[in-house]
């Protein structure tokens, strides 16, 4: 309708993640919709773990005495119990917890980092630029996992403490995804640099810094969400290999889903399932969750991938162009529809 | 007469994310074997969706309804709306071939132009390689290629845009089609290469006896080539007539709005003459706000490449109040100017010195205290915004750079003010520059250019991305704003009778040489140089008698 696609969406409808659930239809909605779902649950699981977890995770023994090593499923304990003695439903929904800390600290620290430098690097260039990608490239060219270990080595000092633990974690991971923020945000501020806005602000006179944080910053992080969403996945199985390889927080300080799957490998061929299934599941599951809304936007992002609810007959005439001015403010531009006009002439 | 093409009622439908887009209603069109049927209309009216639908070439978001019958040369009728899979490739190429705007990206740059010419061959018929090669060689002979024989071999790039326009033309008559429909052949083109290609395309007609359905906004172009004209205004076509009939005696308002607002030449003479008289004498005497003495630019080659020189030895003049164009084919090296002029690209040799500050090694800093004496409107108005902030926080933008107001918000007034100086609603201030139309647009990019009084403004292309009728409201715009307040200003266009219309003074430029300057009437009207004498030949004008008038002159300057 000509009239509602001129009124401005509300805020909420704006929003990254609702305004792409508005605009997507059939299979890439359901994949969306099922990301948001684990990816919601995970979240909420992380949040509300003190009210949700029957136990703590370090706990060994209640009221009625030590629950026991590896008690099969059942009333008291509805996962059963691990090796060690532990709630595996307790440890679980606080390793969500964690999980999510790592993930929070790690985007939040490689962002920051990522974006400035691919900033700076792409809008000056020059030497300075230069090495920034190389070293870059320098990182990439590292096993990420080995890169972790030693970051995780390095931070937590053979110590291992819950924030110990989760910033070792989470600065290893830092270390890796800087360059892909640094690539992805000097990719975008070398195109955006040479749109005729920012040289239109360069006429204008504004000076670098305004230039930066003003026309062309803003511009260039339209990818991230994308990015965000497929590191948070990264994030957590990066943890849970640390975690699994012995790198990771010990279990009195932390749940770490890593770990406990480490702990697990022995009970498998016992014929024990539920101290293996249920954190491997975990992590499955929430990754899964995150990269289905990455993949989703991704798509989404892309009008060549988006589909698009079947053609009706239109309810009336869209010839004018979108925010028509309408009737009556002098002004009969005609027919000039198109959102990116034909360039009559190539720029010399 | 038979034809070729007849359309039924056509209507198509494209699903976008604000809807369903409706961009043809109801069109009935029939093209007649052996002629040119020249659809004209603005952007947005529908021409291009129109002719794209006799190849079958909508895309799959759209939604056909209608007939388009389109009758082979052996008289089989096909329905291309309700083709589809093999059916629909077999007619492309053998009954209806296309020819698309851009020659650059309509050949695939890793396979030579021979090969590409002889894989539509291939595709339709049983035929070797030697045999379709021969064939490539004979169809570009007869477009006109220079020695085939080798250059069958070549890649796309070694091709000059209007050869490589040639390429495109040969593989659309490789299969002999009843019908080429030509999507604005000579767009992308310089004036003195269109002419050429509208003189191929004539020798299609002629020649090879095909139909073509021309697609354009450039009614000189229609004058030149169609025999038939169909003018089409947002999805419907409201005027079909012969051209001479057309062009002389339109009946529908909007045809005769579209006819009026081409620019002509000589129309700017009055305006210039009119200007001059209002200047004191001492005038001449001013100081210059610009002056070049053997300007000389060079773009530094990449490794092992020459540097490419733009600029060479250009010297001129602008005086304050003094509007000079500065015309050029691309390459020609006019925008340089213009760049160099803002500081944008640095000037390499002789002398530029802008409002007393000379450009030659000028380091930022030096240049920052005129900036806000200098403004610049830019080609493209879909680009030269931040699509990110409003349009009044954009206009604002060089009021708060150079402290006139602390922030966007405290300059809304002077902003206003601005908005109704080039005709905006005060209201469009709290729009996003995606929700103006270009003109809209531009006008508002004219509005940021001026909100610092700037005593010179440099406006590059500015109305080269509109239509037609909006060119010429932008024009007028700019003529009464520069009556009002007096800034001296550079006019770059490709089209000598824009320029026209506007400039006090026209300079020519070929090949980052100055070839001639001088007052409007004495470059347009008595050229000296030969370059200059054949950029105005080949303008096609608006009125059908006149062109083939100078159609004639034209081929008789080649011969």
């Amino acid at each position: 309708m000509a009239t509602t696609a001129s009124a401005r969406p509300s805020l909420f409808q704006r929003l990254p993640v609702i305004s792409q659930v508005r605009s997507s239809v059939g299979l890439q909605r359901g994949m969306l919709i099922a990301g948001l779902l684990l990816t919601g649950i995970f979240v909420l699981t992380a949040i509300f773990a003190p009210l949700l977890a029957p136990y703590g995770f370090a706990q060994l023994r209640d009221d009625d005495g030590a629950f026991g090593a590896l008690q099969e499923p059942s009333a008291a304990h509805l996962l059963g119990t691990t090796t060690g003695g532990y709630d595996v439903l307790s440890r679980l929904i606080w390793g969500a917890r964690t999980a999510l800390y790592v993930i929070v600290v790690a985007v939040i620290a490689s962002i920051v980092v990522g974006v400035a430098l691919g900033l700076i690097a792409g809008y000056f260039g020059g030497w300075l630029d230069r090495i920034l990608v190389v070293v870059a490239d320098a990182l990439y060219s590292f096993p990420s996992l080995l890169l972790a270990i030693v970051v995780a080595i390095v931070v937590s000092g053979g110590q291992s403490s819950m924030w110990g633990g989760i910033l070792a974690a989470a600065l290893s991971i830092t270390v890796i995804f800087i360059p892909q923020y640094l690539r992805v945000t000097r990719a975008e501020v070398v195109r955006i640099k040479s749109e005729p806005f920012v040289e239109s602000a360069r006429v204008i006179g504004a000076s670098h810094a305004r230039i930066m944080t003003r026309h062309v910053l803003r511009n260039s992080t339209r990818t991230l969400p994308l990015i965000i969403t497929l590191n948070a996945s990264e994030a957590i199985l990066t943890l849970a290999a640390l975690g699994f390889l012995g790198f990771g927080i010990e279990p009195t300080a932390a749940a770490e889903w890593g770990y406990d799957l480490n702990r697990a490998v022995s009970d498998v061929t016992s014929g024990i399932w539920w101290t293996a299934l249920f954190p491997g599941l975990a992590i499955v599951l929430s990754v899964m969750g995150l990269t289905l809304v990455g993949e989703s936007l991704n798509d989404l992002a892309d009008p060549r991938l988006r589909r698009r609810a079947a053609g009706g007959e239109p309810a009336e005439d869209l010839l004018a162009p979108e925010g028509d001015p309408g009737s009556g403010d002098g002004d009969t531009d005609l027919a000039e529809a198109s959102a990116t006009p034909m360039t009559k002439e190539g720029t010399v | 007469m038979t034809d070729v093409v007849q359309i039924r009622d056509l209507s198509v439908t494209f699903a976008t994310d604000a809807g369903a887009v409706r961009a043809v209603d109801g069109v009935t069109l029939d093209v007649h074997a052996g002629e040119v049927l020249a659809v004209v209309g603005e952007s947005g009216s529908g021409k291009s969706v129109t002719a794209s639908s006799i190849l079958g070439l909508l895309p799959e978001t759209a939604s056909v309804g209608g007939a388009v019958v389109v009758t082979g040369r052996d008289g089989h009728e096909v329905d291309v709306a309700t083709l589809k899979g093999d059916a629909l490739r077999e007619l492309r190429g053998e009954t209806a071939a296309m020819v698309f705007q851009e020659p650059s990206t309509s050949l695939n740059p890793v396979y030579t132009v021979g090969w590409q010419i002889a894989e539509g061959l291939r595709a339709h018929r049983r035929i070797s390689k030697k045999a379709a090669r021969a064939e490539a060689i004979d169809v570009m002979r007869r477009v006109g290629i220079p020695d085939p024989e080798t250059r069958v071999d070549h890649y796309p790039h070694q091709f000059s845009g209007g050869q490589k326009q040639r390429v495109v033309i040969a593989q659309a008559l490789a299969l002999n089609p009843g019908v080429i429909v030509a999507d604005e052949p000579t767009t992308a083109l310089d004036v003195t290469v269109q002419a050429e290609i509208l003189d191929l395309l004539r020798r299609c007609r002629d020649e090879f006896g095909a139909a073509i359905v021309l697609i354009t906004h450039n009614m000189g172009v229609v004058a030149d080539l169609a025999d038939r004209v169909a003018v089409m205004y947002q999805g419907k076509v409201v005027e079909q007539a012969d051209v001479r009939e057309l062009f002389a005696e339109p009946r529908e308002a909007y045809t005769r709005q579209l006819l009026g607002s081409v620019p002509r030449i000589g129309v700017g003479l009055a305006r210039a003459a009119e200007r001059a008289s209002r200047r004191s004498p001492e005038w001449d005497a001013a100081a210059p706000v610009v002056e070049a003495r053997d300007l000389r630019i060079v773009y530094p080659g990449r490794l092992r490449q020459p540097d490419f020189v733009a600029v060479d030895g250009v010297s001129f003049a602008i005086r304050p109040g003094e509007v000079l164009g500065l015309v050029g084919e691309s390459g020609s090296g006019k925008t340089t100017i213009g760049r160099a002029m803002a500081g944008l690209t640095p000037v390499s040799g002789g002398s530029l010195s802008v409002l007393g500050v000379e450009m030659l090694a000028a380091k930022e800093r030096a240049i920052r205290p005129i900036r806000s004496r200098v403004g610049f409107v830019f080609q493209d108005p879909a680009t030269s915004f931040n699509p990110l902030l409003t349009i009044a926080q954009c206009i604002a933008e060089p009021l708060v750079v150079h402290g006139r107001f602390r922030n966007p918000a405290a300059a809304r007034g002077r902003v206003d003010e601005l908005l109704e100086a080039v005709q905006l609603p005060r209201s469009y201030g709290d729009r996003f520059p995606h929700e103006l139309s270009g003109g809209q647009r531009q006008r508002a990019s004219l509005a940021r250019a001026l909100a610092l009084d700037p005593e010179l403004l440099i406006a590059d292309e500015p109305t080269s991305a509109l239509d037609v009728s909006v060119q010429a409201r932008v024009l007028d715009l700019f003529d009464e704003l520069h009556r009002e307040l007096g800034f001296a200003a550079l006019f770059i266009s490709h089209d000598l009778a824009v320029v026209d219309m506007l400039a006090d003074r026209i300079a020519v430029l070929h090949r980052g040489a100055l070839v001639e300057e001088g007052t409007g009437a004495r470059v347009l009207g008595d050229p000296q140089d030969p370059y200059t004498q054949r950029l105005l030949a080949s303008l096609p004008v608006p009125d059908p008698e006149e062109q083939a008038r100078r159609r004639a002159e034209w081929e008789a300057m080649r011969a």
